[in-house]
């Protein structure tokens, strides 16, 4: 145990002895660490904000589906589902999307007494009647009003319709209710032309949670043109996308990693004249093969080490502090109206684990044959020459 | 399903490690071709250099070895979310059968990667190395088993359909199916404690006979007690120790206890569990290994270590187990 501290203790001073060539060295693996746990750190953050979030969503969202695509729902629909037992409640919403070409970005236009969950987070009031609405900070930032301007939109007709805004939907709601404009629900009819025995869809609060799935079994059977989305299969979809996404942005970085490999394996191959004499004393004063290895697999262990630590602050700070400027646009989604919100610091020990294994298992491997090398160096071969 | 990144990681892992070892086997085999202890060729020379080689690629290796199978089980757990009706790792393992397969296949690795690091640092220390042909034609058999398990990952990982509904730890550990492992976990409660209690008293009697005394047939008791504790206590933990862990006369997963709601005591508890068991084989292992007499030198230096790390893991390993059944609120026996 005292050996191998003296031993430890030897490397480093021999790392500190060549700093420069072990300086560059740690900064490229440093580098490639944070690029890596950027994106793990940033898709576990997301996936927790994305889950957080929709535990306010509906247990059972019901769509019809006419020639394979999703179409306005009936609403006395509503009627057979809620006579099922063990349904809570039923209630249509109307909602859709609205492009504006002023602003080149798609909002989402929600009617009121439709929308659950978030509203409190609210400056101002919701709508309540047809020439009102609540807008989201998004939607707020790209046209510039504030409560009591006006907000224009057009109609599908082309004709311009005026609403007054009453509200502002606060930041910390902002990954919800980012591009949302809240209108009264005739209101919103009108605008969509949508005549008032359709919905976009349905939602169905259950009673009993563990008979979310026979509720949607039978809601399929009694209306077959319907396709009913619990709230777990979101999840799911959430939890399969993200990792999706991240894997895939992994499978990229690899290549950097690759190439750091590459690097690495190069250093610890090219060991100058200096070194190899240093050895070469060593083994002359009575080092062994296994001693000389031991520096180097401390050497390698020291090294790793001191990278993945900078590299997991590195990322840390990238995507807790900075918000992750170099990787939201590719992992967050495609809308245009972006929400800007601050991630929950949210680390666990599984990300660590698991980046460690993805960085410091290939440099260890591509390390091994070059300290050999150096290990079983010949003395009497070294110093004559 | 291949690019959830843990499963990335460990495919990576056991890539690498494949390579490795098969590298280390090539080199194995032409040593095991040209060794010739007597001869002082340069050739002869090489070769004990590249013993050098191979000794440190496999120490790493198998040292990837112990994190990939920690971090099988971790990457199992963190995707039972994406399964329905899958509550911890036996649900993601359930998913795809296979699943099973590899985690034997990694318990087999374990206990032969840290087997072949230990005779091959006793062999090192020697001056005349008389294991390498039998360390080496190891290599050579232990490559085959590390590509499986690479095989074997790639096969479970592709082949696992988030959709699927699985069965959670809660039927497959229940007293009323018809598995193995159900058959353990319906064990009598009683049956099965004083099974597992005589099992590691005679474990432990015999291993401090073995400290106090060097009889060799002691060691060899040794080695059949800690093959039997190790398979006992396995079902021990499905049968009785889990519930007192849990707390619940009804939970008998061994995945469970691994996870952050327990403060990951499961770690400890195989950690314990599996050094009493290899530390406890090696004393038997090594008495053929007695007849070299350069060898005889070394285990007996080191052979006493070897015990108390065996003591000392089954006592953690009682610790954690027994902790609970003596001081917890928990009562599972009637009074």
């Amino acid at each position: 145990m005292l050996r191998q501290l003296k031993i430890l203790e030897f490397t480093l001073s021999s790392l500190l002895r060549r700093k420069h060539k072990n300086l560059s060295l740690i900064a490229v693996y440093t580098f490639t660490i944070a690029t890596l746990g950027s994106v793990l750190f940033l898709t576990h953050a997301l996936k927790l904000e994305a889950t957080g979030s929709l535990t306010t969503a509906p247990d059972l969202v019901i769509q019809r589906v006419a020639a394979g695509r999703h179409d306005l729902i009936p609403t006395k629909y509503a009627e057979v589902i809620k006579k099922l037992p063990g349904v809570e409640s039923v209630t249509p919403r109307i909602w859709g999307y609205y492009y504006d070409s002023l602003i080149k970005a798609n909002l989402t236009l929600v009617g009121t007494n439709s929308h659950q969950g978030k509203l409190d987070l609210l400056e101002g009031r919701l709508p309540n009647n047809p020439k009102e609405c609540a807008i989201g900070i998004g939607v707020s930032k790209a046209f510039g009003p504030a409560i009591g301007d006006n907000l224009v939109l057009e109609d599908s007709k082309k004709s311009r319709i005026v609403f007054s805004i009453t509200g502002i939907f606060r930041a910390e709601s902002n990954l919800l209710t980012n591009d949302l404009v809240v209108l009264q629900e005739m209101a919103l009819r009108d605008f969509f032309t949508m005549s008032p025995q359709l919905a976009t869809d349905l939602v169905v609060q259950v009673h009993n949670q563990r008979e979310v799935k026979t509720l949607a079994k039978k809601i399929k059977y009694h209306l077959p043109d319907t396709r009913p989305i619990t709230r777990e299969e979101i999840l799911h979809t959430y939890d399969t996308l993200f990792n999706w996404r991240s894997g895939m942005m992994l499978a990229v970085a690899v290549a950097a990693l690759i190439a750091f490999c590459i690097l690495a394996w190069d250093k610890a191959t090219g060991i100058s004249a200096e070194e190899k004499q240093e050895i070469g004393i060593l083994k002359a004063i009575g080092w062994e093969t296994s001693d000389v290895l031991a520096v180097k697999f401390w050497e390698g262990l020291v090294i790793s080490l001191t990278s993945f630590i900078l590299g997991i602050l590195a990322a840390w700070i990238h995507i807790f502090v900075f918000g992750a400027p170099a990787l939201v646009p590719l992992l967050k989604g495609w809308s245009v109206l972006f929400p800007e919100f601050q991630l929950t610091p949210a680390v666990d020990f599984y990300q660590i684990f698991t980046l460690a294994f993805l960085t410091i298992v290939p440099y260890l491997a591509c390390t091994v044959i070059p300290s050999w090398k150096t290990a079983v160096t010949d003395p009497e071969h070294v110093m004559r020459g | 399903m291949i690019l959830h990144p843990g499963i990335l990681s460990l495919l990576c892992g056991s890539l690498i490690t494949f390579l490795v070892m098969l590298f280390a086997s090539w080199l194995g085999v032409r040593i095991l071709l040209r060794w010739d202890m007597e001869s002082s060729s340069e050739e002869q020379l090489l070769l004990e250099r590249k013993t050098w080689l191979i000794s440190t690629l496999l120490n790493y290796a198998l040292g990837f070895q112990v994190f990939s199978a920690v971090l099988f089980v971790f990457t199992a757990e963190d995707i039972h979310q994406l399964f329905v009706g899958a509550m911890c790792a036996t649900g993601s393992l359930n998913a795809n059968l296979v699943g099973w397969l590899v985690l034997l296949v990694k318990g087999i690795l374990l206990f032969a990667a840290a087997f072949w690091v230990v005779l091959n640092r006793l062999d090192q220390r020697t001056e005349d190395c008389p294991l390498v042909r039998p360390k080496y034609l190891a290599l050579v058999l232990v490559t085959p088993l590390v590509g499986l398990d690479l095989y074997l990952q790639w096969l479970y990982f592709s082949g696992l359909q988030p959709e699927v509904i699985t069965s959670c730890c809660g039927s497959l550990f229940s007293a009323e199916g018809e598995s193995v492992a159900s058959e353990l976990a319906g064990m009598p409660v009683k049956q099965s404690m004083l099974l597992f209690f005589l099992i590691l008293g005679s474990y432990l009697i015999i291993l401090v006979a073995c400290i106090i005394s060097k009889m060799a047939a002691l060691r060899h008791l040794l080695f059949i007690a800690s093959v039997l504790m190790f398979f006992v206590s396995i079902g021990a933990v499905i049968s009785f120790i889990s519930l007192y862990i849990y707390q619940m006369p009804s939970h008998h997963c061994p995945f469970d206890m691994l996870q952050a709601n327990y403060n990951y005591i499961g770690y400890p508890l195989y950690v314990g569990l599996f050094s009493a068991t290899l530390y406890g084989m090696l004393p038997g292992i090594c008495q053929p290994l007695r007849k070299y007499e350069s060898l005889q030198r070394e285990i007996d230096s080191v052979e006493k270590q070897w015990l108390l790390f065996a003591l000392v893991g089954v006592l953690i390993f009682l610790a954690i187990s027994c902790g609970q059944m003596l001081f917890g609120s928990f009562k599972l026996l009637g009074y």
